[in-house]
């Protein structure tokens, strides 16, 4: 096989080291072993406690957060591999103390019960929006992974119609 | 979850060579499996290499018609990609009704293929399972298998193959590349799955330290009229029961090319060739459809308790034919 000799790459131990995260426009530096999630270096250590733990397994979406723009799953995401990225959760979407408009829709449709899956739900349903999956028949669809037990999906809709409507169109 | 070191690759032979070295030491691309197993302790890396810079994320038309799309390519921007959508919808489709969208977002095209089985007694890293611990013997068995495999099964392992992804490169004959310690290889994608037979721990032929580069469909003019149909216990973000990848077309009223893999029913993902054989030249009518689905289901080896798959699996791919049909051709 023709190739370039591979240069060894680094190799960081599995004990505390500093990690640096960018997260809602902020760098801040960690004290974190490689195993740590994202969703634990959020709430453990920056004290970002909006992003919620449900499962820990990748199924509920209580956890959503942006990396790069992009709705993922922080509990499935170890905080290490952040390093270079932009993180953004529920307390970088308001600006200047307003309220994002879809946390505004929220309270105005109703669309929680509990609350504790609403940051994952407002997250991903911004994200919604700009990948434009927001017609009336797509909603339900490209917000199945995150999951409301108090079952307030009716609501949910309303709110995401609601701001999608405003913005003048899907 | 146990203590993790951690490198990020830069270049692909220095990857590799770092997995190679150590017997105890994984690749990581979207997490989404990966994470998740190593927090139920039933993959057990000691050093996960991170691939995710590596330039393998672009989804390219190749000269003749066909698609190459790289291993490090998510499942969202896959399914969304124009040529995907226009050429192959099957595997748009297969990707969509897979995970959410939050997972599509962060899962890989290699990952996806590389999945590991939603068998719970695999995943609760106590029951006995010959694919976690060899010579364990297996729980599904005789525990509850009512969403198990009811065609390549063995008496070793019946955990279904859960990709939906898989289902359709299956039917469109696609090809993985990888490399490794040993140089690169090309390997037809039905020998990419194996069954589980007496060694359900092997479900691919990649080596230690071999990553998955690329997956390359050939062009397939037929894949322009395809569709992937999928069954489920409810309407969204779930694994399929059954699930059909479809392609096909008709002349002068017959079956003139035909492509047909199933989901949910199989032990890897299964390419329905005795139900292809069947529909070859014949009236393009359900009769015809039923006939081969229930010469593919003939095959089928069910449990008690997942004995309805079999069933499904006929109606499913009777439905999936018709309706990719209706007014085609005709």
């Amino acid at each position: 096989m023709n190739r370039k000799v591979a240069a060894p790459l680094t190799v960081r131990r599995d004990s505390a080291q500093t990690v640096t995260l960018s997260v809602n426009g902020h760098a801040h530096e960690l004290w974190i072993e490689p195993r740590v999630s994202l969703l634990d270096a959020l709430r453990e250590h920056l004290r970002l406690t909006g992003s919620k733990k449900g499962c820990d397994q990748g199924t509920c979406g209580a956890c959503t957060v942006w990396v790069d723009g992009r709705r993922v799953l922080a509990c499935l995401t170890l905080a290490v591999t952040c390093e270079g990225h932009e993180v953004t959760t529920i307390e970088g979407l308001s600006a200047g103390g307003q309220l994002h408009p879809m946390q505004a829709a929220f309270i105005a449709n109703d669309a929680f019960q509990c609350g504790y899956c609403t940051p994952g739900q407002i997250m991903s349903a911004v994200a919604l929006l700009q990948e434009r999956h927001a017609a009336d028949d797509e909603i339900a669809e490209w917000m199945s992974g995150n999951i409301c037990r108090c079952a307030a999906y009716p609501n949910i809709r309303a709110a995401i119609r609601q701001v999608r409507d405003a913005a003048g169109g899907e | 979850m146990r203590p993790l070191s951690y490198a990020r690759a830069t270049d692909a032979d220095s990857a590799i060579a770092l997995v190679y070295e150590n017997r105890d030491s994984e690749f990581l691309a979207g997490g989404t499996t990966e994470v998740d197993l190593l927090r139920q302790n039933v993959l057990r890396p000691r050093l996960l290499v991170d691939i995710n810079d590596l330039p393998l994320n672009k989804v390219e038309d190749l000269p003749g018609g066909g698609l190459r799309i790289g291993a490090l390519a998510r499942m969202s921007d896959v399914a969304r990609a124009g040529s995907v959508v226009q050429r192959f919808p099957v595997i748009s489709q297969a990707l969509l009704l897979g995970a959410s969208a939050q997972l599509r977002n962060m899962a890989s095209i290699g990952g996806n293929l590389c999945q590991r089985v939603r068998c719970s007694y695999f995943r609760d890293a106590t029951s006995p399972c010959n694919k976690r611990e060899p010579g364990s013997g297996c729980a599904a068995l005789s525990g509850y298998n009512r969403a198990h495999a009811i065609l390549g099964t063995s008496d070793k392992c019946i955990a279904t193959h859960p990709s939906d992804l898989a289902v359709a490169l299956v039917a469109l004959d696609a090809v993985v590349h990888s490399r490794g310690p040993a140089g690169e290889r090309a390997i037809p994608i039905d020998d990419f799955f194996l069954l589980p037979g007496d060694t359900p721990e092997r479900e691919h032929p990649l080596e230690h330290g071999e990553l998955i580069t690329a997956i390359e469909v050939p062009a397939t003019p037929v894949a322009r009229q395809s569709a992937y149909l999928k069954f489920r216990d409810r309407e969204s973000y779930e694994f399929a029961l059954v699930s059909v990848a479809a392609a096909a077309r008709i002349e002068d009223g017959a079956v003139a090319e035909v492509r047909l893999a199933l989901g949910g029913v199989g032990t890897k993902p299964w390419r329905a060739r005795r139900a292809e054989l069947s529909l070859l030249g014949k009236p393009a009518t359900e009769a015809s459809f039923a006939k081969a689905a229930g010469q593919e289901l003939a095959w089928a080896t069910p449990t008690p308790m997942n004995a309805f798959k079999v069933t499904l699996a006929q109606r499913a791919i009777t439905r999936a034919l018709a309706t990719l049909l209706k007014g085609a051709g005709r």
